[in-house]
């Protein structure tokens, strides 16, 4: 990367993480193997470096998980709400008490920069336990009737983009509401809710209340079949959706899926560019693009495009790309090999298309899965690259010239996740807003989270809502 | 004569006779109609007789029973009927057999009405609603008689169900500008952010209407759908359709925009397999989808991800229905703007 100077490399201690050479599988509160005695590998993706050997779930171990979150079910709801707010208040000091440890770690693993673990994962992850803990004791008042019951055993299954967050956002409001839990994490990243397991235990969480199972798609596919899982939480990709939608049909098991997204960021003609620009930034390269509700469609009116898209790519000249644990860095690893080929294949797609592609000039480390932020434009709504969802760290350029021509392109989707508005005029984003069909719509600012804010799709983006009053009916008999 | 009009005109007889013995039935109300006393001819009434009965009497003039669908009154593009009868077996009208074309015009015309009901402002869509519980009021005889004939009730009890199916259509009239303040509102995020929930409607629903039930559990069915700015394509009960057929026109004379109730007659089974694999309807509602149906239909929603409402195990239509049926079809859309604000401490008043 050409700069006028450069900073020196600020790297984050890794010393303040203890990995352990190899992991069980957390089941009725205890470490223990799995069944058939498979293990898998979760490596650093910036690095390839194994960092830990982890017990691989199969079918037999879902059975004995969800027995034990059987077990464990009747005391667990029958505990008054005051006392199981406590466990949670617990759970979101030790948290914030663990927090650096975590944020390294969950860098480690997922490949993600240490700043955005640091500043946003681990503060947004012990929000929602502290925001889920205050619910335990108010459930009569959150507008689902008077005794509303929890729904017995939830089969979690999250994604490798945000591991600790998303076990967040699916076990804190599980056990807010007296469900019990077993959760499956991504086979990339197992690492952070293993120690999450270990917060349970310092917590003196009943045992069985929470189980985790690393393994791979097998396991979670099993947890969602059982037959004594009442409850089905989903993150991640639309075809896995649509596979466990399938899977639970004809059954009572109550079910929310969070999809994947191909959000329109609009920036209109008054929009303030340089404030546009960095919305645009974060919208897409955020986690590197891996992000289901990323803007990842620019629509930008035509009268401005060259301005914005100029802006845009002096902008990205200037993010440095490189090691995760350096306290600079704004781009970090993609997650795996696999993810990378899926990105980069998809990119090549694009090219081939006809869209123009550029990336700014930059280094990538020579081992570990790196794609470099990527531009494209001269998109129309036929082009794969605005169709499909790539997860990573490419942006499509369309352009519009009415605001009812970018309501119809914002809305010619599949999805209806994420949605970004940028201008200075109020009633044009009132109306915008309305009109697009997407659970989330960020005007003037972009991927916002918040645990007393309900997020969730329209359409193939998802059922169901988490956060905010709206989330806790995922979890309750109403 | 051909033979399956004698046929009818024999079942009707024996009806009529048996009616007769039962006063509070069919046999009272049909005297009451034809304002005579009982010669047996004047009781023939689903019988397009021909030369067997009394010159004096008159006969009633018999309806064509005929789908709902983008606010016209279509026969189906199938050009099949099925009988209905009544709770004895007695023949009562012949119905449209919809088809699985019918069913496709129907989603394009509830797609097409669906920017224009959605976008009506909620106290603009409580008074429509209103209207047809008004409409529906003035037509209580009718939809008793049919009630009766379609569910073998007597005629106070047919009354009652249908006074509670007005009833419960003014409920959700009412509901049309309060869902949002109940499960919408603002939300208290750690930050400067002006941030707001509020309720949508899914899109185009797909409703499969009770079996049991042919008015009350019908209108329980499909009036939160359109309350909440939804459009629906309603299949009706396969063995009692009349009283939806007869629902359609009392939607088309008040003032529910065309296309936003679509109302489909004919086998449950065939019409519900292309409803739920359309890729065009956000949300199914599988309540009177037969139990061993409700399965596959709902894996093949699963295409689109539509929203399932499943088929309850059993529902009693008199309870009060609380608000699952309008929070069943609502998305949640949460917007968010930067307030700048500086925060309570922050303010220099």
């Amino acid at each position: 990367m050409t700069m006028a100077f450069d900073y020196a490399p600020a790297p984050e201690s890794r010393s303040v993480v203890d990995i352990a050479p190899s992991y069980g599988l957390f089941i009725d509160g205890e470490f223990t193997e799995a069944a058939d005695g498979q293990v898998f590998k979760s490596l650093s993706p910036a690095t390839e470096e194994v960092l830990s050997e982890v017990a691989r779930a199969g079918a037999a171990d879902v059975d004995r998980a969800v027995r034990a979150a059987r077990a464990a079910f009747g005391p667990w709801s029958a505990l008054p709400g005051s006392e199981r707010a406590k466990y949670l208040f617990r759970i979101a000091r030790i948290i914030q008490e663990r927090s650096r440890e975590l944020a390294v770690l969950e860098t480690l693993d997922n490949g993600k920069p240490i700043k955005e673990t640091r500043d946003f994962d681990l503060p947004t992850v012990a929000a929602h336990f502290f925001y889920h803990a205050g619910w335990a004791d108010k459930l009569e008042h959150a507008g689902f009737g008077p005794r509303p019951k929890p729904l017995g055993v939830a089969g979690q299954v999250i994604p490798w983009n945000f591991p600790l967050m998303m076990l967040a956002w699916k076990i804190a409001p599980a056990l807010a509401t007296g469900n019990t839990v077993v959760l499956k994490p991504a086979e990339t990243t197992p690492l952070s809710a293993l120690f999450f397991a270990d917060i349970c235990r310092q917590a003196g969480l009943p045992k069985g209340v929470v189980n985790i199972l690393p393994g791979h798609g097998d396991a979670g596919a099993a947890l969602v079949a059982h037959p004594d899982v009442d409850k089905v939480a989903f993150t991640g990709s639309t075809a896995v959706g649509k596979e466990i939608a399938r899977t639970v049909a004809g059954t009572r098991k109550k079910v929310t899926l969070e999809l994947g997204g191909k959000g329109a960021n609009i920036v209109f003609d008054d929009a303030p560019v340089d404030q546009a620009v960095e919305g645009i930034v974060s919208g897409i390269f955020f986690n590197q693009g891996q992000v289901c509700c990323a803007g990842s469609r620019l629509l930008v009116q035509e009268s401005v495009r060259e301005e914005v898209v100029d802006a845009l790519k002096r902008r990205l000249s200037t993010l440095r790309i490189g090691d995760p644990l350096d306290k600079n860095t704004d781009l970090g690893a993609i997650n795996s090999a696999e993810q990378l080929t899926r990105i980069t294949e998809l990119a090549e797609r694009g090219e081939a298309e006809g869209a123009e592609r550029w990336s700014p000039a930059c280094e990538l480390p020579s081992s570990g899965y790196w794609f470099p932020p990527t531009l494209f434009t001269g998109v129309t709504q036929a082009h794969m690259v605005a169709r499909e969802e790539i997860f990573g760290p490419v942006l499509s350029v369309l352009t519009f010239r009415t605001p009812a021509e970018a309501v119809a392109k914002a809305n010619n989707t599949p999805y209806g996740l994420s949605a970004g508005i940028w201008t200075e005029k109020g009633s044009r984003i009132l109306a915008v807003a309305e009109k697009l069909r997407a659970g989330v719509v960020w005007a003037n600012t972009f991927n916002k989270f918040d645990p007393a804010s309900p997020f969730g799709g329209y359409k193939e983006s998802g059922h169901g809502r988490e956060g905010g009053r709206h989330g806790l009916e995922a979890y309750l008999d109403v | 004569m051909s033979d399956k009009n004698r046929k009818r005109a024999e079942k009707a007889a024996s009806k009529t006779d048996k009616a007769a013995a039962k006063p509070d039935q069919g046999g009272a109300r049909a005297a009451q109609e034809s304002g005579a006393q009982a010669s047996p001819g004047a009781l023939v009434e689903g019988a397009p007789t021909e030369g067997t009965a009394d010159v004096s009497v008159r006969r009633r003039v018999l309806k064509t029973y005929k789908l709902y669908v983008g606010g016209k009154f279509p026969r189906s593009e199938s050009g099949r009927v099925y009988e209905v009868k009544d709770s004895e077996g007695g023949w009562l009208a012949n119905a449209p057999q919809g088809s699985r074309k019918d069913a496709r015009d129907a989603v394009v015309a509830a797609r097409k009405a669906f920017a224009g009901w959605s976008g009506a402002t909620a106290y603009n869509r409580g008074q429509v609603l209103y209207r047809v519980a008004e409409m529906l009021e003035g037509r209580r005889e009718q939809f008793a008689r049919e009630v009766a004939e379609a569910e073998g009730l007597s005629a106070a009890g047919a009354a009652d169900q249908v006074e509670a199916a007005i009833d419960r259509w003014v409920w959700y009239a009412g509901w049309t500008d309060k869902i949002a303040q109940v499960v919408g509102g603002a939300n208290p995020v750690a930050g400067p952010f002006f941030n707001l929930s509020t309720p949508e409607p899914t899109g185009v629903v797909a409703v499969l209407a009770p079996q049991e039930s042919a008015l009350l559990g019908l209108v329980s069915v499909l009036a939160p759908v359109v309350a909440c700015g939804n459009t629906a394509v309603v299949v009706a009960s396969e063995r009692a359709p009349l009283p939806a057929l007869s629902l359609g026109e009392v939607l088309a004379t008040s003032d529910v925009p065309a296309g936003v109730v679509n109302l489909l007659t004919g086998r449950t089974a065939e019409l519900a397999t292309p409803l739920a694999a359309h890729q065009d309807v956000n949300a199914i509602d599988l309540t009177g989808a037969a139990e061993a149906t409700a399965r596959e239909l709902e894996i093949a929603a699963a295409d689109n991800l539509k929203h399932v409402r499943r088929r309850p195990a059993a529902e009693d239509w008199r309870a009060d229905p609380g608000t699952s049926r309008l929070t069943a079809f609502l998305e949640t859309k949460t917007v968010w703007h930067p307030t700048g604000a500086l925060g309570v401490s922050g303010s220099s008043y």
